[in-house]
């Protein structure tokens, strides 16, 4: 069984999906495309379940925080993994800051649970539709959502954490 | 004249059959050379730690030589690492639940102050929930420095009174941190 090409996995992709699948790029050799939040749902399941392309693996589900993109400030990343052929897929869906709402795959994958959780703890991105949406590596008690670019960088005139100090 | 060296006698009064000290003097003098420490390590100085265990450095030299991971009968809380705001609480109810006496030794710039972990997640120094006797400086300390900061909680058990649990000041401060 041979390697399936990016060529050849994006057109089944808009075969399938059409218009819903975006601005594909291939930054090292990984098939990256981006999707709406209708239908990033359907397009998981699509490739889940696919007698052919079979991503039954979902590696990681993350999240990104571009301030300066008015309307899509938010991106929720799915990565996913055919173990059948060895070739793996970058499914991005952006979102408008203030409307962080997406259907949870924990229909689809029990372990995006967790994964979800981590990228709500980090990025705030409520995912509608998970059994146990709470915080998972930080404090319970905290309020703020920590990897979100809205916070001013360290001052550069601190001393009191210089090497010389640690014995570096 | 052989060379094994013997712990010197505290000060006290000798004669002929007999010696007297105070109690304090004794029981310190036995404390520090029975010291039972209990290894909190998160992270790299922990694996100092272990180094400072192993047969080059060999810490039981000086009487340690019960490492308990439990606080059951633990006098010294070694805390060896990186302490984020979630451990801290843990590291608090360890701390309570040793019982009088008690020492904290906290080694590495991470458990002194944070270290080089400026972020929301690193405690800034685990003097901010419990008291610690001796900071031992160094990213990670060699193990010598280790053993330099047993040696001064050594010496601190040595000088200090029978009851300290009683004295104002330690009240004062174990009110501080909000233990009664």
């Amino acid at each position: 069984m041979g390697k399936i090409s990016n060529e050849e996995l994006l057109q089944k992709l808009t075969a399938q999906f059409g218009e819903a699948i975006a601005s594909p790029v291939e930054p090292y050799n990984l098939l990256t495309v981006e999707t709406s939040r209708e239908q990033i749902m359907d397009v998981l399941g699509w490739l889940k379940t696919h007698p052919e392309l079979q991503f039954i693996y979902l590696t990681d589900i993350t999240g990104i925080h571009y301030p300066e993109q008015t309307g899509k400030e938010i991106g929720v990343i799915y990565h996913l993994h055919s173990l059948v052929n060895n070739v793996r897929i970058r499914i991005k869906v952006y979102l408008a800051d203030g409307d962080v709402n997406i259907p949870s795959a924990t229909a689809l994958w029990k372990g995006a649970n967790w994964m979800e959780r981590e990228t709500y703890d980090f990025f705030g991105i409520n995912f509608t539709g998970h059994p146990d949406l709470r915080r998972i590596l930080n404090v319970d008690d905290m309020t703020v959502y920590p990897m979100r670019k809205e916070y001013p960088l360290e001052d550069p005139n601190r001393v009191d954490k210089k090497d010389y100090f640690f014995g570096r | 004249m052989s060379d094994i060296q013997i712990v010197d006698a505290p000060p006290g009064i000798e004669g002929s059959g007999f010696f007297a000290t105070s109690l304090d003097k004794a029981v310190g003098l036995a404390r520090s050379y029975s010291l039972w420490p209990l290894p909190f390590a998160t992270s790299c100085c922990g694996i100092e730690f272990m180094a400072t265990m192993g047969s080059h450095y060999d810490l039981s030299r000086f009487g340690a030589e019960r490492l308990s991971f439990s606080p059951r009968q633990a006098d010294l809380l070694m805390v060896m690492g990186t302490i984020s705001k979630k451990m801290a609480p843990v590291l608090r109810q360890v701390y309570l639940q040793m019982a009088e006496p008690r020492w904290v030794m906290a080694v590495g710039a991470c458990a002194s102050s944070g270290g080089i972990f400026d972020t929301y997640s690193v405690l800034q120094g685990i003097d901010e929930v419990i008291p610690v006797d001796v900071y031992v400086p160094g990213c990670p300390p060699r193990p010598e420095a280790i053993i330099d900061g047993f040696m001064n909680i050594q010496k601190l058990v040595q000088t200090e009174s029978l009851r300290r649990r009683d004295t104002p000041e330690y009240q004062a401060l174990l009110a501080k941190y909000g233990i009664q």
